[in-house]
């Protein structure tokens, strides 16, 4: 079994003269809860509907649990909840768990068995028997997400699972990826709400533009920890000497500001430049948010949208 | 293809039809039909001017007519039927995004299509057998006259309606369901006007206009097919010297019926083959 969920190679996707994709490389590794980042028209959701077959690539190749792109049986270890909550909505919950458990392959006792679990686990037992019509936009998403995991997934694509949800509503959506994340499934995440994404994810990409941008991890590895100086000399020799401890080293407001990939790094950069005989009148670190990262891979010329 | 899917999509859009209450607003017009029928034959044999005692020859034609008219205003529901029942299944569900969930599980897309196709064609040639069932029995019931060829013809308006339904399952894969709607409508139109030239053709001795008629009917055979059917219900003395107001001088030949068989499921492949393209 190889250890990776999704694998791309130049995925590209065209509609006519308008490309919606242009270069799509990932590297998703099971088990891993993972960010698929870009603003909107970047082409998460044609990249998200080329993995699960619903559009099909005009040229690259991807491999999803192994299997190459299209591959059926495989389909059944993939659950997907897709944006916007569409669903047949003259169903009832236990109806739409019913049929979607069908189509995953489950079925008989074991699958009646899945949908007592599920509709328990969203909180939808109660109103198991009411038609979808009648659901709040908050018992939808629910719904949606007990049909994403009738078939016990080995992969999980949630496009904006928390969108429309109250904060309790979010609660439960985090509760129920990191259960994912206990049992070894891989979550693949398209999200807007960037807080979402910072807590619940192991790993971020940025798409601009149908390209990926930028890779990042965001738990264990201290991605994007910020150092500032503020010391007695920033000339040529010391900023070249900081380059052992970090990257991107630039002088910002009277500061010297630079990445490293961890803490442990403070305490070596203190001993340097005391070593140097360099004055320290301030050291500081703190952590770059998601937002910030995200403003500035896809740089100021990013519209919103 | 696995049966088990084709069966739970079916079941799917079985439960979405009775929900939506499509079913029972076919029925109710149906019952409509049926009690405007028999009450207007009724009121021919027993209202306060029935026929003058005419010969049994004579009652036998116009109690013929008067099924054959019950039953083309049968056929002109059933066509509104088998267009407006399955319209916007495929093309509805892929602009509402519905289709992306099914189509995301281990279900080929051609099995979604098939188990559509299959509840749709169920649901007009029952609701064709309870209309025609109901015509010929309120006219046995009220009159004691008994229509031949009843089972024939109600095959071929089940042909009628599974060339339909494949055409708009077909436009529905590639097409928005208003434009299925039009292309629908617009291709039942043109089978009619192509009936109409070939008959007018034959009764003036137009090879050309005749041969135009056929080649239309061979594009939608849907009006021929009934045509066929019109020919055996309609009184034997009057196929004879080709003089019914329903029925035309020219008669479409049983190879068109096997044109029309394999045009219907023609049409269902096709569409299983567009929508299995269709990106959604």
């Amino acid at each position: 079994m190889t250890d990776t969920a999704i694998e791309t190679c130049a995925l590209r996707k065209e509609f006519g003269a308008n490309v919606a994709v242009s270069d799509l490389w990932l590297n998703v590794r099971r088990g891993e809860v993972f960010g698929f980042l870009g603003p909107n028209g970047a082409g998460k959701t044609t990249s998200v509907k080329m993995l699960l077959g619903l559009v099909a690539p005009t040229s690259g190749t991807a491999r999803l649990l192994g299997a190459p792109l299209g591959d059926r049986p495989v389909r059944a270890r993939i659950g997907f909840l897709p944006e916007h909550f569409r669903f047949h909505d003259c169903l009832t919950a236990r109806e739409l768990l019913r049929i979607h458990g069908r189509l995953q392959g489950v079925r008989g006792a074991t699958l009646e068995r899945r949908i007592e679990e599920l509709l328990i686990r969203v909180n939808l037992a109660d109103a198991q028997h009411l038609q979808l019509s009648k659901f709040s936009k908050g018992m939808l998403q629910r719904a949606g997400l007990a049909q994403a995991l009738i078939g016990h997934p080995e992969l999980v694509f949630l496009d904006e699972p928390t969108s429309g949800l109250d904060p309790l509503g979010r609660l439960l959506v985090r509760e129920l990826i990191e259960e994912l994340r206990a049992r070894g499934a891989t979550v693949f995440l398209n999200s807007h709400l960037l807080g979402e994404v910072e807590a619940t994810c192991d790993r971020v990409v940025f798409l601009k533009q149908g390209c990926t941008l930028h890779e990042m991890p965001l738990r264990d590895a201290q991605a994007g920890l910020e150092v500032e100086l503020r010391i007695d000399r920033t000339d040529g020799a010391t900023l070249e000497g900081l380059r052992a401890f970090g990257r991107d080293i630039r002088q910002q407001a009277g500061a010297v500001c630079l990445q490293v990939d961890s803490e442990e790094a403070l305490p070596a950069i203190a001993r340097w430049l005391v070593a140097q005989g360099i004055g320290i009148r301030a050291l500081g670190s703190r952590r770059k948010s998601l937002e910030e990262w995200f403003i500035e891979v896809m740089g100021e010329d990013q519209r919103p949208g | 293809m696995s049966v088990r899917n084709i069966i739970t999509i079916a079941q799917l859009t079985l439960l979405e039809m009775r929900r939506r209450r499509l079913v029972l607003a076919a029925l109710a017009c149906g019952a409509a039909l049926l009690v405007l029928f028999a009450l207007a034959v009724y009121l021919l044999m027993h209202g306060p001017h029935p026929p003058r005692s005419p010969s049994l020859l004579q009652m036998t034609i116009q109690l013929q007519l008067a099924t054959l008219a019950g039953l083309s205003c049968v056929n002109l529901l059933t066509v509104a039927v088998a267009i407006l029942l399955p319209i916007d299944t495929l093309s509805g569900e892929i602009a509402s995004g519905v289709m992306q969930t099914l189509a995301s599980k281990p279900v080929r897309r051609g099995e979604i299509v098939l188990g559509k196709w299959l509840v749709f064609w169920l649901m007009s040639a029952a609701f064709i057998v309870f209309l025609v069932a109901g015509v010929v029995l309120a006219m046995r019931l009220i009159t004691g006259f008994s229509q031949p060829h009843v089972l024939t013809a109600a095959g071929l308006m089940v042909l009628q309606a599974s060339v339909l339904l494949g055409v708009v399952m077909m436009g529905s894969a590639r097409l928005t369901t208003i434009t299925t709607g039009v292309v629908a409508f617009g291709y039942y139109c043109i089978a009619v006007i192509g009936g109409l030239i070939e008959q007018i053709g034959v009764m003036m001795g137009s090879t050309g206009a005749r041969h135009i008629g056929t080649v239309i009917s061979l594009v939608s055979p849907t009006d021929a097919v009934w045509r066929r059917a019109l020919h055996l219900l309609q009184p034997p003395v009057m196929a004879e010297v080709s003089v019914t107001p329903f029925a035309g001088p020219s008669v479409p030949s049983v190879a068109m019926v096997w044109w029309a068989v394999g045009f219907a499921l023609g049409a269902l492949l096709l569409a299983m083959r567009w929508f299995g393209k269709r990106a959604l």
